[in-house]
């Protein structure tokens, strides 16, 4: 099967946010009060009801004004971390087309899968103890629909379609930019994570930071050794969870859970 | 906010997972990608209606999934409004307050009934249709009657009603302002105005 | 728009000035993104925040709210300078080669004609020197010191790069460097659009600002050019089609409403239909009787017979010289002059102008009717004290109203079919998804009902006169609820005598053979159905015309002055972008601007106009022949062009105590309004998904200027002009640099609006603040460029 991919053009964002809104409206999200963080920024990060986040950045590049506006979500690994460390059989799944999707009636709410995640990306509820996040619309991608946002995307900023075309799409535009004064122009695809079916193009390749992207992503040791060498160790302590929550306080510290309402 | 149970009842109950052919060995971490159905599509058998956009004139087109085939004993309900790809203008994209028209349509917020403020009064008062536009009907006949001008100080026939203004709003279609100036007409307004003027 | 929003893609450069289509038009806007992504176009945006338009556009230019007109007028100065123009098309479709009559000229800030006493000005210099036969005298060399041309050289002269400069703000390289962009379009085979929105039209000097940029477009030869034009984007649904269908101030179809003055149809007719100017002009305006009996004919039906003048008598006359528009109504009511008040769907303490005396006007009246989907401001004014208390506290009391209100719930656009038309001109049909909620009602059916039953009233008990109501024509099959469908067939006109809808407005007669409730849609509904529903997507020419998807007005034509688009033999100035060709019997392409199958020699590419060329010298606008620049009504800086003659002196304005005007002393700072992205103007406080993408009222602060206050992003801070104060937390960014001005630094603040005291979230009105100042040609109100002060709150 062809694997599917989501190609964001960054240089055509205009932070509209219609991906965001397209994003909680197929999935039918419960509403939350943005707040204010003087910025057009009103949600502060991805949340349990909010996969799908155009992170607004003030900058400026060589003395002139920039506004950097990048759409953040699940970057759809190849080798996902996420499935690495999830302990809870058929809670995180990867389909056939490249779709990493949780599925949140076999989550178990350890959260490892945050651990795991080099993006940052899933978010587990307070309310529900589950973990969630971008789907890509697996299920209108299932009958022959494109994504929620790369539908609605107004300046075609987002585009979806087979990973290797997109690919393709993306360097072309690079070099495009190249040619047109932007020098450091480049392709990010996470080849840390053995590329991902996410596949941004920037004006500033040099500087993913800017665009709030890591410089290089990987997974977190700890559970490449799980899911690797140690696995059996990992097949042990599921019960106990002992050395998820290790993983997890070696990366990030204590576990946090993100309130959906 | 108090939509949000109402527009997570039916889809959420409805969007069954199915959790398909997952592969779990043992204690498993089976790391092969495992093959899922996905979630059923929550606009499967909606019927869908050609619009147009409400809000800035662009003009987009958008298609109204609503509950229901059109039978007999369904009251169509919105829920889910998503771009036409049909439309040169738009082919399908949409902004954010476009795509999120059904919060707009299906909305606690909206009027259901006429109401009424009595002069002095702290509150709105409901009233039935018939006995507000009764009421309208005669207050604008009395003060039509009372201040219509037939001729001007030079006997000029100008046939002008200056005591009343009307304002017509930006979603107003064609044919209801065209209805808005026959009222008007009728009644001789000459303050008439719109949004365009703002 | 004189294109559309397709036609965007043709573009080689976009003037995103006066707009910020990336926000409030995001749709619209794709357009612009391919322009760039396949033609390689340039983006350039000038105002006066870096917003998310200038995000990603190739060059931003920051300027001073309320000096775009010094701005154009540089461009102007800078392409006549350098020869940038593009001559060919100046000489054959503009007036430049027409001679002006002895005696026009500009001083010290006023043209010639200046009346003090009576504040406007008397035209009889502005005239067009004229032969024997009553044509105007052109020079084709433009040499003649007094031909338009040479006028047109003298008057800005005055507009140098550094002038621009020191106006708006910006430094005179960055002007520069803008300018040499937008100059590229003056070749032949290059195109510029400018794309401007409320930023253009909400100033005390807007229609002459948009002047400019059209005289601009035309000396760059970008009128009528696939990628050309200029292009109003709009800012709502339908207010195209409201604007089509008629205002205070005329009828339907852009027929003028008639005056006191004009008593008989006959009188109507001869104002109003000009007399050619050229020998070579269509002069298409010669058709003002078709439309205006086919119209009464439409009102008056049987009643309306040719000995009647078609029931000309009842069309109401205003006063010669009175104005009921929005400003002045709003005036009238306010000193208590109004009884009644009638809204369908609009929001005036929202967004009217001086929020304080919206209220105020309201509480004065007899009675009032809203019909709305939400409880607005305006429905709920009564109550102002208690729902805005920390902006109204000394409101009156409710006890103390006397205003009688009827709030009535009407159906949204999803529950009704009927059309609107959008900025690119194009109606377009749409069909009811569902039923409205509870008891609410489509908007014909609460219009049929109230105008049935005061008809009724008047049958039964009689009462003063009663003529106009009684021979209205209202025989829909469903009088209380008409159909739409109905209603529109109506206004696409019919021929009486065969029975059949009229394909087009050519087909009208002054007989009173046909009806045509708006002449200008004609050929929406024709024997063939309705072109409106129309969903073809054939692109057959690849200029994105679209001719088969719904209708656009005039007769389905997608380019204006698409005859402009070729040279006088017919040829295209672009072969690739040429809208209509001549094959020797006939135009073929887009709807042509002109007649079908004339030469192209026979008339002037501008039929509508009885110059039939467009004018770059303009007797039409109230405050002179030609574009100057004025300051705001409430400035920084006095006038650096003619300090004695600031703003613009034929401005609307009033005296009333809530009228006040600030001076920068006390107002120190720049303030605009603005539009999110986020929310749809006052209705989206009502809906809970774009509270969460901007939840909160807020005041973009300068850096620089918050540094100086001491004042931190979040932190509340107080805006207050002579009218009224807006409270809300500071965002302080970089977007909006401190401008250098006349030799002073110059702050702006920027406040969006959206919030209110009605709704989910709410927030102050921003309208508390701006003030009752108006274009004295349009009626739009100054929001634009007014004067603040801000504190911390």
């Amino acid at each position: 099967m062809r694997k599917v991919a989501k190609l964001i053009d960054t240089t055509l964002c205009i932070g509209c946010k219609a991906c965001e809104m397209a994003c909680q409206e197929w999935n039918d999200q419960e509403f939350t009060l943005g707040t204010f963080r003087n910025s057009y920024q009103t949600m502060p990060d991805l949340a349990p009801n909010f996969w799908n986040l155009i992170k607004f950045n003030e900058t400026d590049f060589h003395g002139a004004e920039a506004w950097l506006m990048t759409k953040y979500q699940c970057m759809h690994c190849a080798e996902a971390g996420c499935i690495k460390a999830c302990p809870a059989p058929g809670a995180i799944v990867q389909l056939d087309n490249g779709i990493v999707d949780f599925h949140q009636e076999n989550c178990i709410g350890c959260g490892y899968c945050i651990t795991g995640c080099p993006f940052d990306v899933p978010r587990l509820s307070a309310k529900t103890k589950k973990v969630y996040k971008c789907s890509l619309c697996s299920d209108r991608v299932a009958v022959g629909l494109e994504p929620a946002c790369i539908k609605a995307c107004p300046t075609n900023c987002l585009t979806f379609g087979s990973r290797d075309d997109l690919h393709y799409m993306a360097q072309r535009r690079a070099e495009d930019l190249k040619k047109n004064g932007f020098a450091e122009a480049g392709v990010y695809d996470g080849p840390g994570v053995g590329g991902t079916n996410v596949i941004y193009v920037l004006k500033h390749a040099d500087r993913p930071d800017a665009y709030g992207l890591p410089k290089d992503p990987s997974i977190p040791w700890t559970v490449s050794l799980w899911k690797g060498p140690l696995k059996w160790i990992g097949n042990v302590v599921f019960f106990g969870g002992i050395l998820g929550a290790l993983v997890h306080y070696i990366k990030v510290g204590p576990k946090e859970s993100h309130d959906g309402g | 906010m108090n939509d949000s149970v109402s527009r997570r009842t039916f889809f959420r109950s409805s969007a069954l997972r199915a959790t398909g052919a997952l592969t779990a060995t043992g204690l498993g971490f089976d790391l092969r990608p495992a093959v899922a159905a996905a979630r059923e599509l929550k606009i499967a058998r909606t019927t869908q209606t050609h619009s147009v956009c409400p809000y800035c004139a662009v003009g987009c087109s958008v298609v109204i999934h609503t509950l229901g085939d059109k039978a007999r004993n369904v009251r169509p309900t919105v829920v889910h409004v998503e771009g036409d790809p049909d439309s040169p203008v738009n082919r399908g994209t949409l902004c954010s307050k476009g795509i999120s028209l059904k919060e707009f349509i299906v909305n606690g917020e909206r009027l259901t009934r006429p109401l009424y403020r009595a002069p002095g009064a702290a509150e709105w008062k409901p009233i039935a249709w018939d006995e507000a536009v009764d009421k309208i009907a005669r207050r604008i006949k009395e003060t039509r009657d009372r201040t219509f001008v037939e001729k001007d100080e030079q006997g000029r026939v100008v046939n002008r009603l200056t005591s009343v203004a009307m304002i017509g709003g930006c979603t107003d279609t064609n044919e209801i302002n065209y209805l808005l100036g026959k009222l008007r007409y009728g009644l001789g307004i000459i303050a008439y105005e719109n949004q365009a003027r703002l | 728009m004189t294109n559309g929003w397709t036609d965007v893609a043709n573009t080689d450069v976009v003037l995103v000035m006066g707009g910020n289509p990336a926000e409030n038009h995001p749709v619209g806007f794709r357009f612009v993104m391919e322009a760039r992504r396949h033609r390689n176009a340039k983006l350039v945006v000038v105002d006066p925040r870096f917003n998310r338009t200038a995000a990603v556009a190739d060059l931003y230019v920051p300027m001073r709210s309320g000096t775009d007109i010094a701005f154009l007028g540089g461009l102007i100065h800078y392409m006549l300078e350098r020869k940038l123009y593009q001559e060919e098309y100046v000489k054959l479709h503009t007036n430049a080669p027409f001679l002006v009559k002895e005696g026009f000229g500009f001083e010290d800030g006023y043209f010639t004609g200046w009346d003090s006493e009576k504040k406007r000005y008397e035209k009889s210099t502005w005239q067009y020197e004229t032969d024997g036969s009553g044509f105007a005298k052109v020079d084709q060399t433009l040499e003649n010191p007094r031909c338009v041309f040479q006028l047109l050289k003298k008057h800005y002269s005055r507009y140098t790069s550094q002038a621009v400069a020191n106006i708006c703000g910006c430094t005179a390289e960055e002007f520069e460097r803008a300018a040499a962009v937008i100059c590229s379009t003056g070749k032949p085979d290059r195109s510029g659009t400018i794309l401007y929105a409320l930023g253009w039209t909400q100033h005390s000097h807007s229609v002459q600002l948009i002047h400019t940029a059209a005289m601009m477009q035309l000396l760059l030869g970008n009128i009528g050019m696939p990628g050309g034009g200029v292009n109003a984007q709009r800012g709502h649904s339908n207010i195209q089609g409201a604007t089509d269908m008629g205002a205070w101030n005329y009828l339907p179809g852009y027929l003028k409403m008639p005056g006191a003055n004009h008593q008989t149809l006959e009188e109507y007719v001869k104002a109003f239909t000009p007399k050619p100017i050229r020998p070579n002009a269509m002069n298409y305006w010669s058709n003002t009787s078709k439309f205006m009996v086919s119209l009464l004919k439409a009102y008056y039906g049987k009643s309306a017979t040719r000995e009647n003048g078609f029931g000309y008598v009842n069309i109401p006359k205003a006063a010669e010289g009175a104005d009921y528009s929005w400003g002045h109504f709003f005036d009238q009511m306010h000193n208590g002059r109004m009884e009644g008040f009638i809204s369908f769907g609009m929001n005036p303490v929202a967004n009217g102008p001086n929020s304080p005396k919206m209220l105020d006007a309201l509480a004065k009246l007899k009675w009032m009717v809203v019909v709305e989907n939400f409880e607005t401001e305006t429905a709920a004014f009564w109550n102002a004290r208690k729902l805005g208390a920390k902006y109204y506290p000394n409101f009156v009391d409710p006890a103390n109203i006397q205003t009688e209100a009827f709030l009535l719930p009407a159906a949204c656009f999803a529950e009704k079919d009927g059309c609107f038309v959008n900025s690119s001109r194009w109606l377009q049909w749409k069909y009811a998804a569902a039923p409205p909620p509870g008891d609410a009602k489509p908007d014909q059916e609460i219009i049929a009902r109230i105008f049935l039953r005061v008809r009724e009233l008047y049958r039964q008990e009689g009462g003063k006169a009663p003529k106009p109501l009684l021979e209205m024509t209202w025989d829909y099959a469903t009088p209380h609820s008409p159909s739409l469908e109905e209603v529109a067939r109506e206004v696409n006109g019919r021929d009486l005598t065969a029975g059949k809808q009229v394909s087009g407005f050519g087909e009208l007669k002054d007989d009173g053979s046909t009806i045509s409730g708006n002449w200008l849609y004609s050929g929406s509904w024709t024997e063939t159905g309705n072109q409106m529903a129309r969903r073809g997507q054939e692109d057959p020419t690849g200029l994105g015309l679209y001719s088969n998807w719904s209708w656009s007005w005039p007769a389905n034509r997608r380019i204006l002055y698409n005859r402009a688009a070729e040279n006088a033999e017919g040829k295209g100035w672009d072969p690739l972008r040429t809208p209509i060709r001549w094959d020797g019997e006939r135009w073929t392409g887009d709807v042509p601007d002109y007649k079908k199958d004339a030469k192209p020699t026979d008339y002037g590419a501008f039929i509508m106009l009885p110059e039939g060329v467009a004018k770059l010298f303009s007797q039409d606008l109230v405050e002179g022949p030609f574009p100057e620049h004025y300051e705001p009504v409430e400035s920084p800086v006095a006038n650096p062009l003619h300090r004695e003659v600031s703003s613009n002196p034929a401005a609307g304005l009033f005296h009333g105590a809530l009228d006040k005007l600030g001076v920068s002393k006390d107002y120190p700072y720049v303030a605009l309004t603005f539009r999110l992205t986020e929310h749809f103007h006052y209705w989206t406080k009502h809906v809970a998904s774009g509270s969460e993408l901007q939840s909160n009222f807020f005041v973009e602060v300068p850096e620089a200027l918050a540094r100086e206050k001491g004042i931190q992003g979040g932190d509340l801070v107080r805006v207050s002009s002579a009218r009224g104060m807006v409270e809300g937390p500071a965002l302080v960014t970089r977007r909006i640099r401190p401008l250098k001005v006349d030799g002073k630094t110059v702050y702006q603040v920027g406040i969006p609006i959206h919030w209110g005291f009605a709704g989910r979230v709410k927030g102050p009105l921003v309208n508390n603040l701006t003030p009752s100042a108006f274009d004295p040609n349009s009626g739009t109100p100054e929001y634009k460029g007014f004067l603040v002060n801000l504190e911390k709150a």
